[in-house]
């Protein structure tokens, strides 16, 4: 340990920097993506629309069966081949996330959706709303409130996961230490930096999320 | 979609061997994992549920290093760090001599970010039993030995077995993370099959309906597993 080597890391600063703002973009669009997903098959399913309720269903339960590095393959092979023509590693990946964490913010939100109590649905139908009003304007919004604490946990979880594009090779933080650390030579620097970094950055969130949490608890 | 299906692929030589063997050691590798996970994970538990505030503190330190690092990162720090800050020797053990370096030291890093997981399911169904046990334990002059082992533990691991089927399964989909360091599991198998034959399609269909087909038939063990495991007239929901 003594030759820890302090300079390739203050030196390649700038290029872990873009690594990472890489993964940062694609944690940030595959949650949004994820979420919008994960919503629309969660109101599928608690709707209990005959035949588009189980197809969510089944949705949900395949993507939870299958490892995420899987899903990444596929969707490296399938979107240039759907397309037509090369898209780059990073939509390709950004669609594997998308289509996966929307399966796991789907249970969420529906958890989220079943803890809100029924009187509310009653409630909303009661003064003239339509379901879909009720939803959007009643339970939807309540349903969010609760479940932030949550749907962050499951941010910080996706944040980690996409260190899985490495299998890809998409230059995201991990693979931008990798080429860094394989060029060269110092692979223990490096290695004990990015888990560091990932380490301060994933804990000071979840205490965040955590305080926010028994923020909501007590008001 | 330009593309030449030939589902042949998988039954022939030497493609259906090497999907039969991945299958074997993503199996290995997750249930030598699981023994890791399943043991440290609750030992560590037990001691963040446990009176001494220095077992608490250690188990929460634990469980605080290992969930917030990514398991891939994890495994790297493992197989390329770990032998270098040892001696030259132990470190060339590890590296070299060790028996199937690649895959032990999958299953290690594998097993033991997984205990940090399972040793919250653990806490919180310690949790669930209550604290009126515990004390009635206590009323009654038992050990804290003794509380866990006849009180709290025989009904906590009753309570949890859902969730921990569901660790089960997440180790079973997370060993395909070993296929960085050169384990070939399952996936690196598809994936190989998909370099050699260009049939991407087909190779990463095996391995979607292997991997759904072992997850159902866990769960469906387990749903029995926790049938016959539930203690008459008492409330234990998952």
């Amino acid at each position: 340990m003594g030759d820890f080597d302090y300079g390739v890391i203050f030196n390649n600063i700038p290029f872990l920097w873009k690594g990472l703002i890489v993964t940062f973009k694609l944690t940030f669009l595959s949650i949004v993506g994820g979420i919008l997903l994960g919503t629309f098959l969660a109101l599928i399913r608690v709707a209990k629309i005959p035949v588009l309720s189980w197809v969510a269903a089944a949705y949900v339960n395949f993507f939870r069966s299958l490892p995420l590095i899987l899903v990444i393959f596929w969707l490296y092979f399938l979107v240039p081949l759907i397309v037509g023509r090369p898209v780059g590693s990073f939509y390709s990946v950004l669609v594997a996330f998308v289509l996966f964490e929307a399966a796991y913010y789907s249970e969420i939100i529906r958890a989220g959706i079943s803890s809100v109590s029924k009187g509310q649905l009653a409630a909303g139908r009661a003064i003239g709303l339509t379901y879909p009003q009720t939803m959007r304007y009643v339970i939807l919004p309540q349903a969010f409130r609760a479940m932030v604490p949550v749907l962050l946990t499951q941010a910080i979880i996706l944040f980690q996961d996409t260190s899985l594009v490495y299998v890809v090779g998409l230059k995201d933080f991990l693979v931008s230490a990798e080429l860094i650390a394989n060029r060269d030579q110092r692979l223990v620097e490096m290695y004990i930096f990015i888990a560091i970094v990932y380490f301060a950055i994933c804990f000071a969130a979840s205490l965040w999320v955590r305080r926010l949490q028994k923020r909501m608890a007590t008001s | 979609m330009n593309y030449n299906w030939d589902w042949g692929i998988l039954f022939r030589e030497p493609y259906l061997d090497w999907l039969i063997a991945g299958l074997g050691w993503t199996i290995s590798l997750s249930l030598a994992a699981w023994v890791i996970a399943f043991f440290l994970g609750s030992i560590l538990g037990i001691m963040r549920t446990s009176s001494s505030k220095t077992l608490r503190f250690i188990a929460t330190t634990y469980v605080e290093i290992f969930r917030n690092i990514p398991l891939l990162v994890q495994l790297f720090l493992w197989y390329f760090v770990f032998p270098e800050l040892l001696t030259d020797e132990a470190g060339r053990w590890v590296k070299r001599e060790m028996p199937m370096p690649a895959l032990t030291t999958a299953i290690i890093a594998i097993g033991l970010y997984t205990a940090s997981r399972v040793c919250e399911q653990v806490r919180s169904g310690i949790e669930a039993v209550g604290e009126g046990q515990r004390n009635a334990g206590k009323a009654i002059g038992l050990t804290e030995p003794q509380i866990y082992t006849n009180i709290l533990l025989p009904v906590a691991f009753r309570i949890i077995i859902p969730p921990m089927t569901s660790e089960f399964l997440t180790i079973f989909k997370n060993s395909s993370l070993a296929l960085t360091i050169g384990v070939v599991e399952l996936t690196a198998m598809t994936r190989q099959i998909e370099e050699y034959t260009f049939q991407g399609f087909e190779a990463f269909t095996a391995a979607t309906i292997i991997y759904s087909v072992v997850t159902f038939i866990v769960m469906f063990i387990m749903r029995i597993v926790e049938k016959r495991a539930r203690i008459p007239g008492m409330m234990v929901s998952g």
